[in-house]
């Protein structure tokens, strides 16, 4: 079984991230970039399906500048086979990112797609989604685990009220939430033998896809700051101010 | 204009998230149909005619859309989507599962998780675990949106709406449901309380949480946690307040034993009014409090629900 696993580079998920002064975005002048987290638990998923002898190859894809070679690096030396760059300098929405990765999908034909959930930039929580719509595949989304077996994969999804599970015909999409696993770290051994596995490069203006997003953005501004109120004595204090100052409780 | 709305429900009951979307349509205005699909569900259609602002209710009715499968909703929205200008979803599990495919399948971007109205086709959104806040304007012939509810004000009720019966049929064979594990409460859903009482990694366990139930029952709030306490196995993910978990804005929020993580923030900081009860006085949660009590949480919580 062949498994693709998309990965973005994103903003370090440690990295305190600042509006820039015009309010044009965020500033990301040197600042720390990282596989985005979600994508990182989705690289380990497909890592331990192969372990389990349940996936043969490990393809690992992202769309970008030249720069996420580095984050298709790192997803080679945690053990993912081979690499494929979609090179582009444009800022893409998801359904762009998705129609290329459409493109992969179709040259690929893996058996399972596994994405992030969501990217901890933009926190949009689409691609996996319209992957799995232009595909016409079937979706598990925030996925805390799962389960292949006889073409089927059964996906725990985590949900508002609880957890769901639903099963899926494969081909199929499943995207991760944070509790699926915990990703491993990268040997020093396996990132000087991920130097070796080969990536592709390919030029995104090349695979036909329309490159332009229908959706501007307008400004990025600082969230409004909540300030600190008052520090009360005791309990009795507390249940006053509730009760005729902020008079949320009668 | 003309607006399309999916009704958040589980097929028994209407939820709080849908009046609130009804509210946030008439800011950009025209006709507001709501779309209620599920499978024995007509009490939910007649919840749903009987918000103001309702111009129609679309109701399928099937067990094709029991579970709504994203598969089989984004179908069925599809084919009636013609006609409307917006199509809205709660930003709950449920809207973010179909609606990328809708946006997909249309051909135009989805805009997620909007906490604002500019205008018909401008919205605002958080990006950055909300640590910055996006205005974007769309040029797309159908706006497909993800509204984040606890944003916006509920619609009052009003007279009925008409209810209309669609027979469109859609079960894609791509998924289907295994089986759900659902925490029954007696307790108001964290997106929907009014009052919410939040144990952090201070609560040390997850019996101790039972501490909180007292003052719950009081209050009639709904009972969260930080992701430091779901991690640390004391309480299961679905009571996660935090970007990572729910995003809530209650009138009342009680932090107990919570430091106050950037991410925990995130999910809460839109609350009216924040308490915090820490040993700490130097936790962050204090910072963005209106009312910090430093102190034992095993001494004050007792005290507390006598007090109440």
């Amino acid at each position: 079984m062949k498994i693709l696993v998309p990965v973005k580079r994103a903003i370090d998920y440690n990295v305190k991230v600042k509006v820039k002064a015009d309010e044009s975005n965020v500033d990301l002048a040197n600042v720390k970039m990282s596989i985005n987290p979600f994508c990182e638990i989705a690289v380990e998923e497909a890592i331990r399906l192969k372990e389990s002898g349940i996936a043969s190859e490990i393809v690992v894809v992202s769309i970008g500048t030249l720069a996420c070679v580095e984050q298709i690096r790192t997803a080679l030396a945690l053990g993912a086979d081979r690499g494929i760059h979609i090179q582009t300098d444009a800022d893409l929405d998801s359904l762009q990112i998705a129609k290329l990765l459409q493109t992969v999908v179709v040259k690929e034909s893996p058996d399972l797609v596994i994405l992030g959930k969501q990217a901890i930039d933009s926190d949009n929580n689409q691609t996996g989604q319209m992957l799995a719509a232009l595909t016409n595949m079937g979706q598990g989304t925030f996925a805390s685990k799962v389960a292949v077996a006889d073409g089927q994969v059964a996906v725990t999804r985590e949900i508002d009220g609880g957890l769901q599970t639903v099963s899926l015909t494969l081909p199929a999409i499943v995207t991760t939430d944070l509790r699926l696993n915990e990703p491993r770290y990268a040997s020093l051994p396996n990132i000087m033998k991920a130097k070796r596995k080969p990536v592709e490069t390919i030029d995104a203006e090349s695979l036909g896809v329309n490159l332009t997003s229908n959706v501007k953005l307008l400004k990025v501004s600082a969230p409004a700051q909540r300030s600190g109120g008052v520090k009360v004595a005791d309990v009795a204090e507390l249940v006053a101010k509730l009760k005729t100052e902020a008079k949320v409780i009668s | 204009m003309s607006i399309l709305i999916y009704a958040e429900h589980d097929n028994t009951e209407l939820k709080a998230e849908t009046a609130k979307l009804i509210h946030a349509a008439s800011q950009i205005g025209g006709d507001i149909d709501v779309l209620v699909a599920g499978h024995d569900c007509a009490a939910v259609a007649q919840a749903a005619a009987s918000i103001s602002g309702v111009t129609r209710v679309l109701v399928a009715d099937s067990s094709c859309y029991e579970y709504q499968l994203a598969e089989n909703i984004s179908a069925l929205v599809v084919e009636i989507a013609d006609g409307y200008s917006h199509i809205l979803a709660a930003a709950t599990t449920t809207g973010k599962n179909f609606m990328p495919r809708v946006a997909a399948l249309k051909d135009v971007a989805q805009i997620s998780d909007i906490i604002a109205i500019e205008s018909a086709d401008t919205f605002v959104r958080p990006i950055y675990a909300g640590n910055a806040i996006a205005t974007v304007q769309s040029s797309d012939t159908v706006k497909v949106m993800t509204v984040r509810a606890s944003a916006f004000d509920a619609a009052s009720l009003g007279s009925a709406a008409p209810i209309e019966t669609l027979t469109q049929l859609h079960d894609a064979g791509l998924s289907s449901f295994v089986n759900a594990e659902l925490t029954v409460s007696e307790r108001p859903e964290l997106t929907a309380a009014s009052v919410i009482i939040s144990g952090g990694r201070g609560m040390q366990n997850g019996e101790n949480f039972a501490l909180l139930n007292g003052i719950a029952d009081k209050l009639g709030a709904a009972i969260g946690a930080s992701r430091a306490a779901v991690d640390a196995g004391f309480v299961p993910n679905d009571m996660q307040v935090g970007q990572t978990g729910k995003i809530v804005a209650p009138q009342l929020y009680i932090a107990v034993g919570i430091s106050g993580a950037i991410q925990h923030l995130a999910g809460m900081k839109d609350s009216k009014v924040i308490v915090a009860i820490n040993k700490d006085e130097e936790a962050p949660i204090f910072q963005i409090a209106d009312y910090g009590l430093v102190g034992d949480l095993f001494d004050i919580l007792p005290e507390l629900e006598a007090a109440l």
